[in-house]
Parts: structure tokens; C-alpha cells; sequence
């Protein structure tokens, strides 16, 4: 596909956005839509640019941003690395797997009175429950990847003489690579949303702690706008995972011609 | 170039028996005895063969019968349970033997030429790697897709870099393992005629395991059918290069064969 018909199909994704909030725009202005239901994409857009002057929409972004990806590094990397031990050593996978699933099976979310007693509200609790929401779908994924390696060209590298190191780095790892894509990009969900739910019941900063303020004094435009920058980090960490993955994936029928 | 030396190269050029060169008379590996069993089942008992380095030497027999283990001790994939293998040059042994599976196994994710480079594994990196795995390329008639993925070729190409993967080390012992089967028969013709052509180029000795007598006859010097877990036949194909397929000579050494197989 070219560049110029992919840039096509980018601008056609963004159809549907525009029109959703082109009908919103004039079922507001024709009275349709009360505005203490939900304010006008005009209103919402006002606020936007009443909290960038005073800085503090950049303020709260930059400190939810920083939260997010503080936990992800955190979680994440845990994750990757006993996912690379359980694919390779049959030992660890044997003690640590059955514990790793149960505590899995555990909603993490549910974990927040008890994290909110442990670290009180501070930066630790959301650490804690974004790194630990994080780890399941990086983990589980590399783990499925690297036992999904063809066995044949594990064999194959091996005879022509690879040692572990060359064998993991040229056979393994790249096999195991579109299915650690597929953790990614869950991984990056689970980020945000549990982000949003640890800042909406315990911060003082942030956009959560934003929006909750807002409905404190019904300021409904800065709720609405909140929500729409979820929506639009959310879908720039998909992207950019997206892009990561064509990158390193450059050799996978999936994308040779998308 | 003077006469003489024109006509020493015609006539080497116009011979059809393969020149040995510097290999004559050394022996490429031998079984003596060798059996393999797993746990009680045997799949090899008492095979003892002698091949000499250059030989092409093609090994049939009914599925289940052992031949790919034969390979895969060959290989040293698996070490013999009884007796030996011991081969002509004995630091070299394993480490100079090749193996090209049946099915092409190349990396996905590494282009053509990374895929041959894969067959100079501790024996060449780098530049001089990149310049052999692409010279080889070149005698299997692939040269122009070096930088592509392998999931863009056909089945008959793929397996063309599997050979230019097993041969860039230059191998002295070439273990195929029903490398053709898969293919059809046109491309299976084609791989044929290219796998003696190089094998006459570099003089390894050429282990084909194989279900199909017909390809047996037209490529080996030598046959040896293995009838549960032992060697049934062992016979030479006297037969002068180039071989024309279908020829009576062929088609009796392959009657025999079958009547051995089946009789």
C-alpha cells in the first residue's frame, strides 16, 4: 500500500469523530441538548483553552503522563522478565507460574481500599496498581510467545551451531516478538484505565483529580473536556505501539502490505 | 593458456565421471555396528557402512524403517546406543556436516541473505559473511532476491535458500533429509538437476534420504535401502553422468529396488 492511500484510510478514521461532534455542536445550539446534561464541543473547547492558558491542563497531563508511564516501566519490565524466564527455564516456570495465575485472577482494581491504607494517596498507590495492572498482559503474552516459537527452527539453529545467545536473540525473541505487540497494546489500556480510576477516588493531582474537581463546582465542560483527552492519549499510546510494531514486524506477511 | 592446458580442460570439461581431486580414497564416515534403540523399541540394529568422501550415496526404505535416523546420528542430532560412528577427518566430523530438513525451516524475520549467513555461524561474519552467503545465492539462482523476506517466495525457492544455507559453510558432508518431497514434480526436477550440479562443483559427500526410488537412480552412486532398522540392499549405480532420466539402465536398477522394497 502506498503512502499516500494509507494516509487516506488514517483521514477516514477520523470521519466519524468529526461528525459526531459536528450533530452534537447542533443538537446544543438548537436547545436539543441541555447544556448541564452536556455542554457544546464550543463549551468543552472554551475550557480546553481556558485551563491551557493557566496551566494547569498541561500541569495535570504531565503528571498523569509521568504516573502512566513510571507504572508501565515498572510493571512492564517485571513482566517481559519473568516472562522470558517461565518461556525458558522449565524450573521457573514450574515455581512461580501456579502463583502468578492466581493472584492474576485477582481484579486489580479491587485492590485499591487496601492500597489506599498501605501508601495513603500518594504517587506510591498509583505506581503500585497501574505497574501491577500492567504486568498480566505483558507477562502472559511473552510467556505465550516464547513457547509459541516454532520448535522446528529452534532445532534448525542448533544444528547450524547457534549458541544460547545467538539462539535466543535470532530464533527466540523475534518469534516470540508479534505476540509481546499483542501484551503492548493491552498493556497500554490497562494503563490508562487504571490510572483514571486511581486518580478519580485518591489524588490531589492529575486529570482525574481534575475532573472530580470539576464536578465538585458542576463544571461540566471540564469534565466532558477530561474525558476527551483520555480518549486522545489513549488512542497516541496505541499508535505508537502500532508504529513500534510495523517497524520491528517489517517482515510479517500481516504488514508488508498495511 | 597453452594448447595443452586447453586440452587438459576440455577433456575435464567433456568427462562425465566426477574428478575426486584431493579427496580420492579418504573415507567421508563409517557405522560399524551402530544400532539406536528408544527405550525399547529399535530402530536401528547392526547397520555397518563405509562411505567414501565424495560419494553421493541415497538412502531408501518404507517410513518408519529408521533412514531418518541414520541422518539424524549422521547429523549428530542423536548418538548412537551400540557400536560407532567415526569419521575420515576426526576433528571435524559433526561440525562439517550440513543438514537441510524437509521442510526449508528458514527465519521469517531475517531476509534471504541473512538466512544463508546463518550457515557461517561461527565460521565467518560480517562482510565476508554477507559476500559468500551472496556468491552462493548466485549458484542457486537467486542472487536477485537476496533482501527479501522468505513468506514472498515460492515453494521451490524457499527451499533453494535452505540449500544455499546448508552448502555456504561448504560443508563436507551434506545430510538431506526428503528435502524435495514437498515439491512438485516440475520444481522437483529442476532442485534435482541443481543439487547434482552443485554437488559435482564442490565435491562434498551427499547423505539423500528418500522415499523415491526414481530420484534415488538419477542422482546416487550408491544405494541403500534399510528394511526395518537394517541395511536390506547396498548398490551401486554405475550409471555415467550426465544420467538421462527415464533410460533402461535406470529403470532397471530402480525395478530391482522396488522388488527389494516390496518382494
Amino acid at each position: 500500500m502506498s503512502s499516500a492511500t494509507r494516509l487516506h484510510n488514517n483521514a477516514i478514521g477520523w470521519l466519524l469523530p468529526a461528525l459526531v461532534i459536528a450533530g452534537w455542536e447542533i443538537a446544543s445550539r438548537a436547545g436539543v441538548m441541555p447544556a448541564n446534561v452536556l455542554p457544546a464541543p464550543s463549551a468543552v473547547a472554551e475550557a480546553f483553552w481556558r485551563l491551557t492558558l493557566s496551566g494547569e491542563l498541561i500541569r495535570n497531563i504531565g503528571v498523569s503522563t509521568a504516573r502512566a508511564l513510571a507504572g508501565f516501566a515498572v510493571g512492564g519490565s517485571i513482566g517481559f522478565a519473568l516472562g522470558l524466564a517461565n518461556g525458558l527455564s522449565t524450573l521457573s516456570r514450574g515455581l512461580t507460574d501456579t502463583t502468578l495465575q492466581m493472584i492474576r485472577n485477582i481484579p486489580h482494581l479491587a485492590l485499591i481500599p487496601l492500597v489506599i491504607l498501605w501508601f495513603g494517596i500518594d504517587e506510591e498507590a498509583k505506581l503500585f496498581l497501574v505497574a501491577l495492572g500492567v504486568f498480566f498482559p505483558i507477562y502472559v503474552n511473552t510467556l505465550l510467545g516464547i513457547q509459541s516459537v516454532d520448535p522446528q527452527l529452534v532445532e534448525m539453529g542448533r544444528v547450524y551451531g547457534m549458541d544460547r545467545r545467538a539462539l535466543f536473540f535470532r530464533v527466540i525473541l523475534p518469534g516470540a516478538l508479534p505476540a509481546i505487540f499483542v501484551g503492548l497494546r493491552y498493556a497500554l489500556g490497562i494503563m490508562w484505565l487504571t490510572l483514571i480510576v486511581a486518580e478519580t477516588i485518591s489524588a490531589s493531582s492529575g486529570l482525574g483529580y481534575m475532573a472530580m474537581q470539576a464536578r465538585e463546582f458542576l463544571l461540566i465542560d471540564v469534565v466532558v473536556l477530561s474525558i476527551l483527552i483520555y480518549a486522545l492519549l489513549g488512542k497516541l499510546a496505541d499508535s505508537l505501539a502500532r508504529l513500534l510494531e510495523r517497524l520491528s514486524l517489517g517482515w510479517h506477511p500481516a504488514f508488508q502490505n498495511g | 593458456m597453452t594448447a595443452a592446458s586447453l586440452t587438459a580442460a576440455r577433456s575435464f570439461v567433456a568427462t562425465p565421471v566426477r574428478p575426486i581431486g584431493s579427496v580420492e580414497g579418504q573415507r567421508a564416515f563409517a557405522f560399524r555396528h551402530a544400532g539406536k534403540r528408544f527405550g525399547d523399541k529399535t530402530v536401528l540394529d547392526g547397520i555397518d557402512l563405509d562411505v567414501p568422501a565424495g560419494q553421493f550415496l541415497a538412502v531408501i526404505g518404507k517410513s518408519g524403517c529408521g533412514k531418518s535416523t541414520l541422518l539424524r546420528l549422521l547429523a549428530g542430532l542423536d548418538r548412537p546406543t551400540s557400536g560407532s560412528l567415526t569419521f575420515g577427518v576426526a576433528e571435524e566430523g559433526h561440525s562439517r556436516t550440513r543438514f537441510m530438513f524437509q521442510e526449508p525451516r528458514l527465519l521469517p524475520w531475517a531476509s534471504v541473505v541473512k538466512n544463508v549467513e546463518v550457515g557461517l555461524t561461527g565460521i565467518a561474519s560480517g562482510a565476508e559473511a554477507r559476500q559468500r552467503a551472496l556468491d552462493i545465492l548466485g549458484e542457486v539462482g537467486l542472487a536477485d532476491r537476496a533482501d527479501e523476506w522468505p513468506s514472498v517466495l515460492s515453494g521451490g525457492q524457499k527451499q533453494r535458500v535452505a540449500l544455499a544455507r546448508a552448502l555456504v559453510g561448504h560443508p563436507q558432508i551434506l545430510a538431506l533429509d526428503e528435502p524435495l518431497g514437498a515439491l512438485d514434480a516440475l520444481t522437483r526436477i529442476e532442485m534435482q538437476q541443481l543439487l547434482e550440479r552443485i554437488w559435482i562443483a564442490q565435491k562434498f559427500t551427499a547423505v539423500l534420504v528418500t522415499h523415491d526410488v526414481a530420484e534415488a537412480v538419477a542422482l546416487a552412486d550408491r544405494v541403500v535401502v534399510i528394511s526395518e532398522g537394517r541395511i536390506a540392499l547396498d548398490l551401486d549405480v554405475p550409471v555415467e553422468r550426465p544420467r538421462r532420466r527415464g533410460s533402461v539402465e535406470l529403470a532397471r536398477l530402480e525395478g530391482k529396488i522396488l522388488d527389494r522394497l516390496f518382494g
